[in-house]
């Protein structure tokens, strides 16, 4: 039978013209102390900023905490897409399981208890992950709509759902849960105070330090916790061990992988049910931790956003994490003196805007860099004739800084190469 | 048989087995739910009445603009996920250049229209020139972009609405009477006229058909969205089909919007509808992009959305068990595809043993 080789638009960046020049941010060896030195700097840059613009909710301690509630949900989903990805099944379905997910918090975290709510929220994910996996994997279709499939199922199952189980109960009804019983967090009480203190003294880069460590032992979920030691456990199970090797070998190259012995169909099934459970629980972080019930449009497009902060972050854990950072942040701050804070934010734009475009003629490309450099005094002019930015910018923030990110990383980003295709058993050789 | 009339029954054959499996599954859901399942069918699948009939067509018309935005884009397999951000802020600037009126009666809705497709095309074709130019993905780059429409048109609005008196909604000032586009009806008694528009929908339908297989634009975009190496190799331009596959297919979305503005709602509030944009991918994969598949697609769309309307009231299902139905029926349409196509191919390779047997055996005597 001829089987006539399909394959989907990848969703990714399409390999740019010689993918490897230069150095490749985050991925490798070198790419650990990248990253480091890229927090670190971004970090003294935050710093500078808030002293030099008084935007003091850029590095409060209540900034950042609320920055780890907002970027769990957005790095569990994009571990959800990391999962499936690098087996090389693209799950565009995120957005859908971590729906079911916010829904399966708020259903066995009232009826049965807050651990109950995050199996809840995992296992609902799953079947999400199941319905994917059965489309993708068993019967070939096409992974893109396979998951706007699931995206559509998941919305109207869920609300569907939550008319029938949560109407008439207190506080719930056909749009919402009652309220779930919360998660333990973790307060180290004099470690906190002190930090605190250390805060309020408005010193440069150590007041930012301390409200950093401040909120990292003040009122700390431990499903925020989970989530980033789960982040750490993946990078160790699909990097350092057998296993991920074998699952990875089926994104990048499936009939090699299947040649040499890996049941590739079970392993590509298994990366889509685990990709799942992750959005899952991302759902029920937004249910349980950012918020305290389920709400209809609760997940309001992260699914999307988890997939473009894996995208951003190369397919690659650290990646990842800074890329769901990025976003985090960005949301946060429009919710504390959004106006001043990303106003501050847009003359870092401008800066960084400028200091590329001058690297960028440097190196021989000057209408590259002109635009850029022209976009900047652009953005710091919109910086010095506005007093505050708009609320509805403010709330476009986030979104447009993953646009703008993807725009100038993109092109040194790598998927796995078998990403988005469709492979049917048998097919090697 | 001839092969035209087999691949035809076969298509038919794998739209009903989508649909009776979506049937199957949306009973299975209710019935694990404990909902009375005949009831919830019997009440969708009665013959509607000439009102609901005319929100079904309307509906549709609105749903098949969509549809073809998409499909235009996945012909290039460009998947765009934008068309509910950019109809919405076609839509808007629409509203506010109709609302103007700064010319007299129609020549004011040919510029409105005109503005609504300009707009929607320049906001698909950010997506177009970012994964031209900078290898963005079109998918994740047209989310973004609905997120930030939305922000845009709330800020402008504000900026542009007039208040009524009285009321808390904020809307663009109204189209004036002479530039509305009338409506026909197609019974008697209230809420049974047709928009007008439905005709500027065929007419896009039609247009969409021609360039596609007519035009030397449309063979190109094929062969790009079937192979981008051969398209590479008869010179085809993948960056320039890309951005004007994106274009098209935003111009298209922009229209989405604009039957309910001039046939309905005359002017563009924080109410106007929303989430039109993924209900077209599910009916471009439905209708399998095909013009008239589309139309299909958007008819029985409409209908299950118009006919779940009084579950609630009549029966006590939430209406939103429909959408369970609509999904599934996108999966299990292009498994059933899938499915019907190997069975077609190995259908082939039988008659094709069989005529290949009576050449064969002469041969083998004479050897």
């Amino acid at each position: 039978m001829s089987t006539p080789t399909e394959s989907t638009t990848p969703v990714g960046a399409t390999p740019g013209p010689q993918g490897n020049r230069g150095l490749r941010p985050w991925s490798g060896r070198s790419g650990r102390w990248w990253l480091i030195v890229g927090l670190v700097l971004g970090f003294a840059a935050l710093s500078v900023l808030r002293v030099v613009t008084g935007a003091d909710d850029l590095t409060s301690s209540g900034t950042i905490r609320a920055t780890l509630i907002a970027l769990s949900p957005i790095m569990l989903a994009g571990l959800g897409g990391l999962w499936a990805e690098r087996a090389g099944v693209v799950n565009i379905g995120l957005e859908g399981m971590m729906i079911l997910g916010t829904y399966g918090a708020g259903y066995f975290g009232y009826t049965y208890g807050a651990w109950a709510g995050v199996i809840g929220a995992i296992a609902l994910g799953m079947i999400g992950g199941l319905i994917h996996a059965t489309a993708t994997v068993v019967f070939g279709v096409d992974h893109i709509i396979s998951g706007v499939a699931i995206n559509i199922i998941a919305l109207g199952a869920v609300q569907y759902l939550a008319s029938l189980t949560f109407v008439g109960l207190p506080g719930g009804g056909a749009t919402q849960s009652p309220k779930i019983p919360s998660l333990p967090t973790i307060t180290i009480g004099p470690l906190s105070d002190g930090l605190g203190d250390l805060e309020d003294q408005d010193l440069f880069l150590v007041s930012d330090l301390a409200s950093l460590l401040r909120a990292l032992c003040t009122n700390l979920s431990v499903l925020v916790l989970i989530g980033l030691a789960l982040l750490v456990l993946s990078y160790f199970l699909l990097w350092r061990t057998a296993f991920g090797l074998r699952l990875r070998s089926c994104g990048e190259s499936p009939s090699a992988a299947e040649s040499l012995g890996v049941a590739v169909m079970r392993y590509k099934f298994g990366a889509v049910l685990i990709s799942g459970g992750f959005a899952g629980l991302a759902g029920g972080v937004l249910a349980m931790v950012a918020s305290s019930n389920y709400r209809d449009g609760q997940t309001g497009g992260r699914g999307y956003i988890g997939l473009a902060a894996m995208l951003f972050g190369n397919w690659r854990p650290g990646g990842l994490l800074m890329g769901s950072g990025l976003f985090g942040y960005t949301e946060t701050l429009g919710l504390r003196q959004g106006g001043t804070s990303v106003r501050a934010l847009l003359l870092a734009v401008a800066v960084l805007a400028v200091v590329g475009g001058v690297v960028l003629i440097l190196r021989r490309k000057s209408v590259g860099g002109a635009i850029t450099i022209g976009i900047g005094v652009l953005v710091a002019l919109v910086y010095f004739l506005i007093d505050e930015v708009p609320g509805d910018f403010v709330t476009m923030a986030p979104y447009v800084t993953t646009l703008l990110v993807l725009a100038f990383a993109s092109q040194r980003l790598r998927m796995p190469a078998a990403d988005g295709q469709v492979y049917r058993k048998g097919s090697a050789g | 048989m001839s092969t035209r009339l087999v691949s035809f029954l076969l298509g038919l054959l794998a739209a009903v087995l989508a649909l009776v499996a979506a049937f199957a599954i949306t009973s299975l859901v209710l019935i694990i739910a404990g909902d009375p399942v005949g009831e919830v069918w019997g009440e969708i699948l009665t013959f509607p009445e000439q009102r609901n009939l005319a929100n079904i067509i309307n509906n549709a018309t609105v749903l098949y603009l969509s549809g073809l935005a998409v499909a235009v884009a996945f012909k290039m397999n460009l998947f765009n996920i934008g068309v509910d951000g950019q109809y919405r802020i076609a839509a808007f600037v629409a509203a506010v250049v109709a609302g103007e009126a700064w010319l007299p009666g129609y020549l004011n809705t040919a510029l409105a229209i005109l503005a609504a497709v300009l707009v929607g095309a320049a906001w698909a074709g950010i997506a177009g020139l970012l994964r031209a130019t900078r290898g963005v993905s079109e998918v994740i780059s047209t989310i973004m972009l609905n997120f930030i429409s939305t922000s845009v048109v709330a800020y402008f609005l504000r900026k542009a609405a007039v208040r009524e008196e009285g009321s808390n909604t904020l809307g663009t000032r109204e189209i004036p009477e002479g530039s509305r586009i009338p409506s026909f009806s197609i019974g008697d008694g209230p809420g049974t006229e047709i928009y007008g528009f439905i005709f500027i929908a065929a007419a896009a339908g039609f247009a969409y058909w021609f360039v596609l297989n007519k035009t030397r634009f449309g063979f190109n975009l094929r062969a790009t969205g079937q192979s981008t190496t051969a398209a590479v190799a008869s010179g085809i331009s993948v960056k320039r089909m890309t951005i004007g596959a994106m274009l098209i297919s935003g111009g298209v979305a922009g229209l989405v919007g604009l039957p309910i503005l001039f046939g309905d709602s005359y002017s563009y509030g924080s109410t106007f509808q929303s989430g039109l944009g993924f209900a077209g991918i599910a009916i471009a994969l439905l209708g399998r992009n095909h013009p008239i598949g589309i139309a299909l697609g958007a008819l029985l769309f409409a209908f299950l959305d118009e006919q779940s309307n009084p579950l609630q009231i009549l029966v006590g299902v939430s209406p939103d068990i429909v959408a369970i139905t609509q999904g599934v029926i996108v999966l299990t349409v292009v498994i059933s595809y899938e499915l019907v196509r190997r069975f077609g191919v190995r259908l082939e390779q039988q008659q094709v043993a069989k005529a290949d047997r009576p050449v064969d055996e002469p041969k083998e005597v004479t050897a």
